[in-house]
């Protein structure tokens, strides 16, 4: 077991400079830089000169594989330099939000447990009847209704209904819990009822597997009560599969906050993406790309630890 | 064998497709639904009320009315319209983007699985250092770093941005697949016989993974038309004024929530409904597919 986890970690290593890689690439083939995206945004005529100086401050005038061996430093030592924009590090700028996109995306995978877990069991439980056909509609719905505009709908109910908003600025859970759950709960509903469709899908249809398992019909044999067979035999085995779902789709949620979180008008990561994707930002973009990457390879990872763990059957060598 | 089956007692034979309609009857809607969406947009200059980018600033944010049946936007545009030629930009770039990135992430996982050994670990480690962005953040980056190109009034580069994070989900899937199907006699045969590898690859491989293929083909035009939104929502899609679901629901949509509920409803159904009818589909034709399913 701790053979197999030092193995995947090391394994985790080349992905992520994989990642830091073709992250650096990508950005590069980019027309027009941040310097020309900055400087001239109002239309300012910039001299030339300024723009090479500005250029020079960032280290942009560098040869690419100067620059690129500048990075590669960077994410051996865990420095990220400034933003290119702002002129702030990157780490601080990135810190000062994560709070935010964390809660909401801690919010949303509790909704959607709680909601996808009885769903989902309800659903095979009662396959084919109406009960089963209405959790899949609902659960399909849930994949197909972007939570963009779910939120623009519920932000369009609030108004109409109650003629109030949720506040627009942040405040920290432990300052004051009602005013930062009013302003968060929004969001995570939007993102947690697609995240909980997916998962619901999932209970559901590896419950309908292991029901038609023989140790089931031997648990039935025995007289044990139905209840039972459901909770202690089936469920345990069922909910490994979801278990992974939940934990790929959560690394996932933050890259799905990018849409919702200007809706909602959040200051949160997946905002910050977004600026510092359109305004060039390269330190910003390359220091979030490997953020998420690192995040989705650390959740895949403890998946996998998860898994072994939970399943006697599954045993590395 | 004493009873003789009656002819007359034999259900009838039945077409594959008429076949289909009766076992997947939600499939067979959601695919009701997707050829409606299909008619209106090849024939949206004849189903339209109105045309989509006529500004008229005497009917500006007007309630839904037997004139215009989903209102108009802040100019006045008549929502039903650019719904319908919407959908040609939502089914267009749908379609287009799934079938590019479905076809290279199905030849690049057949060549893995077909070659096997260092190609295919080398295949494989750039496929998870693909599958470790998600799928907005890769689009987002593609969508930026590669600007516009306009072919046929279509931006290639959205789709570039649409299909790339589709290939290696495809290549993950069609590998295991081709793995299978690698080891089948037949491949084996086909090698003794001396043929290329591109003719095993092609006439001997592809063929049989038709059915994952077509499924994932349908499952990720729904995923593909759900980012199109998503990116014409943020601004990095579809631009004005050509007529986009996503797009209208971003701008000044946004700004005009009480006066103009109607101008965020309807694209949002028209999105949500295109992408649940495809899903339905998909789902259908899995379990059709899937002999565990058939009775």
């Amino acid at each position: 077991m701790l053979a197999y986890a030092v193995n995947r970690i090391l394994l985790m290593i080349p992905t992520l400079i994989g990642v830091a890689v073709l992250v650096f690439f990508m950005l590069r083939i980019m027309p027009g830089d941040v310097v020309e995206l900055k400087l001239k945004a109002d239309g300012a005529a910039v001299t030339q000169e300024t723009l090479d100086l500005e250029r020079e401050r960032l280290g942009l005038d560098k040869p690419l594989l100067a620059q690129f061996g500048d990075w590669m430093a960077g994410v051996a030592t865990f420095n990220y330099g400034q933003s290119m924009w702002t002129g702030r590090p990157v780490a601080y700028e990135i810190g000062i939000r994560l709070e935010l996109s964390l809660q909401v995306a801690v919010m949303a995978t509790v909704i959607a447990i709680l909601i996808a877990i009885p769903l989902g069991t309800i659903s095979a439980l009662y396959q084919n009847t109406w009960i089963d056909y209405v959790v899949r509609i609902l659960a399909i719905a849930g994949l197909a209704v972007p939570s963009f505009w779910l939120g623009m709908l519920m932000m369009l109910g609030l108004l109409i209904f109650f003629n109030w908003l949720p506040p627009i600025t942040f405040t920290h859970f432990y300052e004051n819990p009602l005013e930062n759950l009013s302003q968060l709960i929004w969001p995570a509903l939007a993102v947690g009822y697609r995240y909980s469709a997916v998962a619901t899908r999932m209970t559901r249809s590896t419950l309908l597997e292991v029901m038609r398992e023989d140790y089931i019909r031997t648990a039935r044999a025995k007289g044990v009560f139905e209840r039972l067979v459901v909770a202690r035999h089936a469920m345990r085995n069922a909910l490994l599969p979801v278990v992974t779902v939940i934990g790929l789709e959560f690394a996932f949620l933050i890259g799905g906050l990018v849409v919702t979180e200007q809706v909602f008008n959040l200051n949160g990561i997946g905002k910050l993406f977004v600026e510092a994707t359109t305004r060039g930002d390269y330190t910003m973009t390359q220091a979030l790309v490997m953020l998420v990457a690192f995040f989705f390879i650390l959740v895949n990872f403890t998946v996998d630890l998860l898994y072994a763990a939970l399943d006697p059957r599954i045993r590395y060598r | 064998m004493a009873t003789v089956v009656q002819p007359a007692s034999l259900p009838p034979r039945r077409s594959a497709a008429a076949m289909f309609a009766l076992m997947q009857p939600l499939g067979t809607a959601g695919l009701l639904v997707i050829l409606v969406m299909a008619v209106a947009a090849a024939f949206a200059p004849w189903v339209a009320p109105y045309d989509p980018l006529t500004v008229d600033y005497g009917a500006m944010l007007a309630a839904p009315s037997l004139e215009h049946w989903f209102g108009t936007d802040a100019f006045g545009r008549d929502v039903l319209s650019r719904i319908i030629y919407g959908a040609r930009t939502a089914l267009a770039i749908g379609f287009i983007s799934s079938l590019f990135g479905c076809t290279t992430g199905a030849g690049i996982g057949t060549a893995s699985a077909y070659f096997g050994g260092k190609i295919d670990l080398v295949i494989q480690r750039f496929v998870d250092i693909l599958l470790s962005f998600p799928i907005i953040v890769l689009a987002l980056v593609v969508v930026t770093v590669l600007g516009k190109w306009q072919m046929l009034g279509i931006d290639m580069n959205l789709i570039g941005a649409i299909a790339i994070p589709i290939v290696p989900k495809v290549a993950r899937v069609v590998r295991s697949s081709a793995l299978a199907i690698r080891t089948m006699p037949y491949v084996d045969a086909a090698r003794a016989a001396g043929y290329s590898h591109t003719r095993i690859i092609f006439r001997h491989m592809v063929p049989n993974i038709m059915a994952p293929f077509l499924i994932m083909f349908t499952a990720f035009i729904a995923q593909a038309i759900l980012l199109e939104a998503s990116l014409s929502f943020l601004g990095l899609g579809v631009t004005e004024p050509t007529p986009a679901w996503g797009l209208m629901l971003s701008g000044n949509a946004a700004d005009f929530y009480r006066e103009a509920p109607w101008m965020i409803l309807f694209p949002g159904i028209a999105i949500s409904l295109a992408v649940f009818a495809f899903n339905l589909f998909g789902d259908s034709l899995r379990d059709w597919f899937d002999p565990k399913f058939k009775v």
